[in-house]
């Protein structure tokens, strides 16, 4: 049956309590996901009572600001800092989002948790395990297909159909969705996930592939697809403001259009 | 999730054994089932209302009227194949163990056959009046 609670190892503790320095004007705590994997401890809550004053306004800024200046071993993943690169996609107060355009003052309460994408195996802190995630992107083949010889110039497209991949080629992969599908969560070996299903529409609809009905055989599965039941949970967190959950019910119509 | 001794990589992994090419038709019928069962269930409400206070006699003869017969057919027909499909679904959602799957669809299937067996014998009985 399904796994509805985690396993003696990865169950969490309480950790360490960092004050805030003398003189803070304004103090927020950060429970903070730690876990170490050359140790043999359980992962552990650390809680970090941060002057916000000092830092920038984004989470990811706070985040910084602690690694900086209370604890150098805090580790995550960022590069961008500008939510383009999908690198700090991380659960912040319950929701995964990115953490450098989430805003600290953003999150209501005293108290804002901190883990990393849930359901995913922990490397580091709030580093989770994507391989399976870019395996599973990397399974439904996210390229231009085509037998007709290259053109000498470009494969050319109508502006319409240039059109109908707005609102899919804007993901950043980053697997906030993926990671908070309930479907994902109890059959993510088998299930394909709303991030890879949302990359398989965006090269369905393109005009200029020749391959749709291969894409279409290898995503009708019950498990591969179907497990969608159309939760929504990845339409609310996407942090590109995209729906994935509308994309896996257009391929869903398309397979139905194929067969009735 | 994965088994420490599991060494194949990542993407054979998740290409496992391919897709079933199936799915699209359990869809459509599930669909198929919803759309039937709203006239459906309204007029089994509409019955039970209709049949409030009725005596013995008359409860059997408007059971056994054609049209309410083949209706109320219809309405166990559709809905325990809905039921079936539904259960189905969930069950691959969250029944994981090879024992635990199988013994649990086998069980729904035999189980929705049955309910439909009893339903539609007594319901042909009582048009049939044998
Ligand atoms: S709509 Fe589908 S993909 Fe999105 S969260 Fe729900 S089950 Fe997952
Ligand atoms: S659809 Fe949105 S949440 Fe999902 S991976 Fe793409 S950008 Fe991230
Ligand atoms: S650091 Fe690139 S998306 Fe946040």
């Amino acid at each position: 049956m399904v796994q509805l609670t985690l396993p003696k190892n990865s169950r969490v503790g309480n950790g360490r309590r960092f004050s805030a320095p003398a003189g803070a004007s304004r103090v927020k705590t950060f429970k903070i996901y730690r876990y170490d994997p050359e140790g043999l401890e359980n992962p552990r809550w650390d809680s970090y009572d941060v002057d916000v004053d000092a830092c920038g306004p984004m989470l990811l800024d706070v985040l910084i600001h602690i690694k900086n200046n209370i604890d150098p071993t805090l580790t995550f993943r960022r590069s961008c800092r500008e939510g383009v690169c999908g690198s700090c996609a991380m659960n912040i107060g319950g929701r995964n989002t990115l953490a450098c355009t989430h805003g600290w003052e953003e999150v209501p309460g005293k108290e804002v948790t901190i883990a990393p994408l849930p359901s995913m195996p922990v490397v580091k802190d709030l580093v989770p395990d994507l391989t399976m995630f870019y395996a599973q992107y990397a399974s439904i083949e996210p390229w231009l297909q085509t037998e007709t010889p290259m053109p000498q110039k470009e494969w050319r497209q109508a502006p319409e159909d240039r059109e109908k991949l707005d609102g899919l080629y804007e993901c950043i992969l980053c697997a906030c969705c993926t990671t908070s599908c309930p479907s994902y969560w109890w059959n993510g070996e088998k299930y394909l996930g709303p991030a890879t299903l949302l990359h398989a529409y965006r090269w369905l609809i393109d005009s200029r592939d020749e391959a749709t009905g291969d894409r279409l055989d290898a995503l009708e599965d019950p498990f591969k697809l179907y497990r969608c039941h159309t939760i929504m949970n990845c339409a609310q967190v996407c942090p590109k403001g995209l729906n994935p959950a509308k994309a896996i019910a257009e391929i869903k119509l398309m397979l139905a259009e194929r067969m009735v | 999730m994965k088994k420490s001794s599991d060494m194949r990589t990542a993407l054979g992994r998740v290409r496992g054994l391919g897709a079933a090419r199936e799915g699209t038709g359990h869809f459509w019928a599930i669909r198929l089932t919803s759309i039937a069962l709203v006239p459906l269930t309204f007029f089994v409400v509409g019955l039970l209302f209709a049949l409030n206070g009725a005596g013995y006699a008359e409860m059997r003869s408007i059971l056994g009227n054609p049209l309410v017969s083949m209706m109320l057919l219809a309405t166990i027909g559709a809905s325990l194949y809905h039921m079936w499909l539904g259960m189905q679904d969930i069950l691959l959602d969250y029944a994981h163990g090879e024992a635990s799957k199988y013994g649990l669809l086998i069980l729904n299937t035999f189980f929705c056959i049955a309910i439909g067996a009893i339903c539609a014998f007594s319901l042909l009985k009582i048009a049939f009046g044998v």
